[in-house]
């Protein structure tokens, strides 16, 4: 399979604002640490690990919202590693986000049809209120919710229309950065279900970011687990829940409360 | 006789009157700990509020009771209520961050309560929440006391409001969904935490959560809510062993198991959802109509 995504030896570092002198340059905090890694074309691959183990920040560097400080990252044959933004407006459409807070995310005084059009427009797509139609039927919203403001929307049909703005572009990458984390278990199963469907469908490449396993693991067909910026483990879904090999992963499995009060837990 | 007795509560929004819960009962005893599962909108965080006396002020009460050790607490005139909430009762809510006042430092956030509202001494509370913090497992009490809440990671942050919570010993605690906003290796040791000192403190706890694993690992009893109507009522063991009401069932579905991932993340069936649809608006025809 040929790859979209080829990473080697990333590095990123962030100037550590809390520790800034009066005077001269705040001191650098390693981020990421060194990684290296593929994504194929129609992978899902989850990135997995604790608040400050730098998922986001490696889901940032990868749609090159941040740019990393070494190491390269290669995009369907293309280095662009530390593309300016001039260079990177051409590539943009084709890597696009889905946030984990959809209220913050969503403009609150845009109606929900105006927010799927907008990088439409800036993106010089013709056809757009077509294609807005099209996009909240991909995500099973009814075609009058283009009407409505986002505070009118529950939680899940608000992070469908984050869904129907990133998958209205016709990307090849997604990066679903910690999507579900909000929502309850039904609205869940639902919002990854739909994932899982669109996926298929339109032949997308997924990284999606969590600190949960067990969300990832219908979902994604291999996973990378981060600790302070190092990947732990990298394999594919099913031997990683067989035979978790780093000690992380299994502090991580062993903490999700299963649904069954007979399992060891507490 | 139950610690903690709601009979036939029903709330409802003060200007178009649509009910948010249709009257709900539920029995906690003294040290027991009932879950109320359910998801958002479903009215779990209203019945605690509405314990606590904390209701959002859009909110009215419709009817029904809220007995509190002995005492029915909507018969009490507002000052003797909160006296009264606020010796035996105590919250743990779900936002670490927007609970705790991001311009005073902690120790005041902790002592304020015990020194206005019951009537403690300075020193007193003083001594009380270095105690409490130690027992959270913070290391250095009296430095975090004079700590600001942005010096402090969101894990810290749930055990300063979990040692807050338990300070006046309450014999109730409301938990508001206090795991929701942490990573699921924090969640383990706040919650480990809270079982811990509600084992010890022999606290009552009534558990907000809409995750049914949390719920199996912490509760005795539990309360499944769909629309502000309780659906079941059962204990943890026999509520996993097998659900009686079929959206339980389906909810139990929908939760993520690594262990069993084609039987987990089931959405909820639309056919389960417009059953329930339409025993709500029978409810709502039967007692408004």
């Amino acid at each position: 399979m040929a790859e979209l995504y080829t990473v080697e030896n990333l590095r990123l570092s962030l100037a550590d604002m809390t520790r800034k002198p009066l005077l001269g340059a705040a001191p650098r905090i390693e981020v990421l640490r060194g990684l290296s890694f593929s994504i194929a074309k129609g992978e899902i691959i989850g990135i997995v690990g604790g608040s400050g183990s730098g998922k986001s920040t490696l889901g940032r560097a990868l749609i090159r919202l941040l740019e990393p400080s070494g190491g390269s990252i290669r995009f369907d044959g293309q280095d662009i590693t530390h593309l300016g933004e001039e260079a990177l407006r051409p590539h943009r459409r084709r890597f696009q986000m889905i946030f984990q807070d959809p209220m913050s995310s969503l403009n609150p005084r845009h109606r929900v049809g105006q927010i799927i059009a907008g990088p439409m427009r800036l993106h010089g797509f013709d056809q757009v209120e077509a294609r807005v139609v099209q996009a909240l039927d991909h995500v099973g919203l009814p075609r009058g919710f283009a009407q409505r403001y986002p505070h009118e929307l529950s939680g899940g049909q608000r992070q469908r229309v984050g869904i129907a703005r990133a998958i209205a572009l016709e990307p090849e990458f997604i990066l679903a950065d910690e999507i579900v984390s909000g929502l309850d278990v039904s609205s869940q199963a639902q919002v990854l279900r739909l994932l899982e469907d669109l996926v298929r469908e339109l032949g997308l490449t997924l990284a999606f970011i969590s600190h949960d396993l067990s969300v990832i693991r219908r979902l994604c067909h291999r996973i990378m687990v981060l600790y302070r910026g190092e990947i732990v483990e990298l394999r594919q879904t099913a031997e990683l829940f067989a035979d978790p090999q780093a000690a992380y992963t299994r502090e991580l499995l062993e903490a999700i409360p299963l649904p069954d009060p007979d399992q060891r837990w507490i | 006789m139950s610690f903690l007795s709601v009979k036939n509560l029903t709330l409802r929004l003060r200007d178009n009157r649509a009910p948010l819960l249709r009257d709900v009962s539920l029995e906690v005893s003294a040290g027991e700990v009932h879950g109320l599962v359910g998801e958002s909108g479903a009215g779990k965080s209203m019945i605690g509020k509405a314990v606590l006396g904390i209701l959002p002020r859009a909110v009215e009460i419709a009817g029904g009771e809220i007995w509190l050790d002995g005492v029915d607490l909507l018969a009490l005139p507002p000052a003797a209520r909160r006296k009264r909430v606020g010796g035996l009762a105590a919250l743990i809510p779900q936002d670490p961050l927007t609970a705790l006042n991001p311009s005073r430092r902690i120790g005041p956030q902790i002592t304020d309560r015990l020194v206005d509202i019951l009537g403690w001494k300075r020193a007193e509370a003083e001594a009380r929440a270095l105690d409490l913090l130690g027992e959270v497992q913070i290391n250095d009490p009296a430095r975090v006391m004079r700590q600001y809440p942005h010096e402090l990671s969101g894990g810290m942050r749930q055990r300063i409001l979990i040692a807050s919570a338990f300070a006046a010993e309450p014999k109730l605690i409301v938990a508001d969904e206090p795991t929701t906003a942490l990573d699921v290796t924090v969640q383990k040791q706040i919650l480990r935490l809270i079982a811990g000192m509600q084992a010890r403190h022999g606290t009552a706890l009534l558990f907000v959560t809409h995750d049914l694993g949390v719920v199996s690992k912490v509760c005795q009893s539990l309360s499944v809510l769909y629309a502000g109507r309780i659906l079941e009522q059962s204990t943890v063991r026999d509520f996993f062993a097998a659900p009686s009401h079929p959206y339980s069932a389906a909810l139990l579905g929908a939760t993520p198991k690594y262990t069993d991932p084609e039987g987990s993340l089931t959405p909820v069936p639309e056919a389960i959802i417009a059953g329930l649809r339409a025993e709500i608006a029978a409810y709502d025809e039967a007692h408004h109509g």
